[in-house]
């Protein structure tokens, strides 16, 4: 055992030339992490799979505040989430099967416009135009708070570059054409050619 | 040193996330280095967006004030 110790004891402790280098090397080390660190551009990758005007707003909103920040931004439309990338956009909302959504009156006085209304999913169901109404309504909410409509927002994306991209198939699978949709899309791909961006990225998002 | 008065005025009053902060991006890419953009905003959520945003994109925040709900931030631009 003795022996032993007294053997690795010379190796053990440091040299002060070692100790020098070793003190020099961790300096350097820190400085070129902390160098690649600030030089690193961060990355952002979002699927967007759904097309009511709720869940326009997510991945429209990240990406265009991403791409503020000096990210590099990608999005990837994929089923219903390609109806985000036509030229005309009319999106709707359902309240029906969407028990988290308030109901209320974006006009008149504050204590009306406070409550939020249980509406029957029969009435919801039943009533024709229901839908088109809860649309109007909550546009009127967006404009009356002066939040962004999703056409404002999807032209400042891509203003800043923001890379939106569509799925192929989905355009194939529902009998669609490459003409309904705006002429800025990057590209039209797949999963196997949007993963490998995703794999990438710093942050990635499925909305 | 370059002076800190801004040579800019941003209102994004009434506007709502994102938008005061992809207002003062857009802003700020029309400037030159050094010079300041003042923004107004009414979000109250725009102090925290505005001070991260700053931080991220290196560019300084010199000030931030409210008065009654009123936000006031001066930018430098790096």
């Amino acid at each position: 055992m003795n022996a032993t110790a007294q053997q690795l004891s010379p190796q053990t402790a440091p040299q002060p030339d070692q100790a020098a280098f070793q003190k020099l090397f961790d300096q350097r080390f820190d400085e070129r992490m902390a160098q690649i660190e600030a030089d690193h551009i961060p990355s952002m990758s979002i699927i967007s799979t759904k097309g009511t005007l709720d869940m326009a707003y997510p991945p429209f909103i990240l990406a265009a505040t991403a791409a503020a920040l000096g990210w590099d931004v990608s999005v990837f439309f994929t089923f219903y989430g390609l109806t985000l990338l036509k030229k005309d956009l009319d999106l709707e909302i359902s309240p029906l099967g969407n028990p988290a959504m308030p109901m209320k009156m974006p006009v008149g006085p504050e204590w009306l416009q406070a409550i939020d209304m249980k509406i029957p999913n029969l009435v919801m169901a039943g009533v024709p135009g229901f839908e088109k109404m809860a649309t109007k309504m909550m546009k009127k909410s967006l404009d009356n708070k002066g939040v962004a409509s999703i056409e404002e927002l999807r032209s400042l994306c891509l203003e800043a570059d923001v890379k939106l991209v569509a799925c192929q198939m989905t355009v194939d699978l529902f009998n669609m054409d490459q003409e309904e949709f705006i002429p800025e899309i990057s590209g039209w791909i797949g999963a196997a050619s949007f993963l490998p961006t995703a794999q990438k990225s710093d942050v990635t998002l499925f909305v | 040193m370059t002076t800190a008065t801004p040579a800019t005025t941003l209102d994004a009053r009434g506007l709502n996330c994102p938008l005061p902060i992809l207002r003062t991006r857009k802003a700020l890419t029309a400037m030159a280095s050094g010079e300041a953009l003042l923004v107004q905003s009414t979000d109250p959520g725009s102090v925290k967006d505005i001070e991260s945003f700053c931080s991220q994109t290196s560019n300084e925040l010199l000030s931030a004030s409210n008065e009654d709900g009123e936000f006031q931030f001066v930018i430098r631009k790096s």
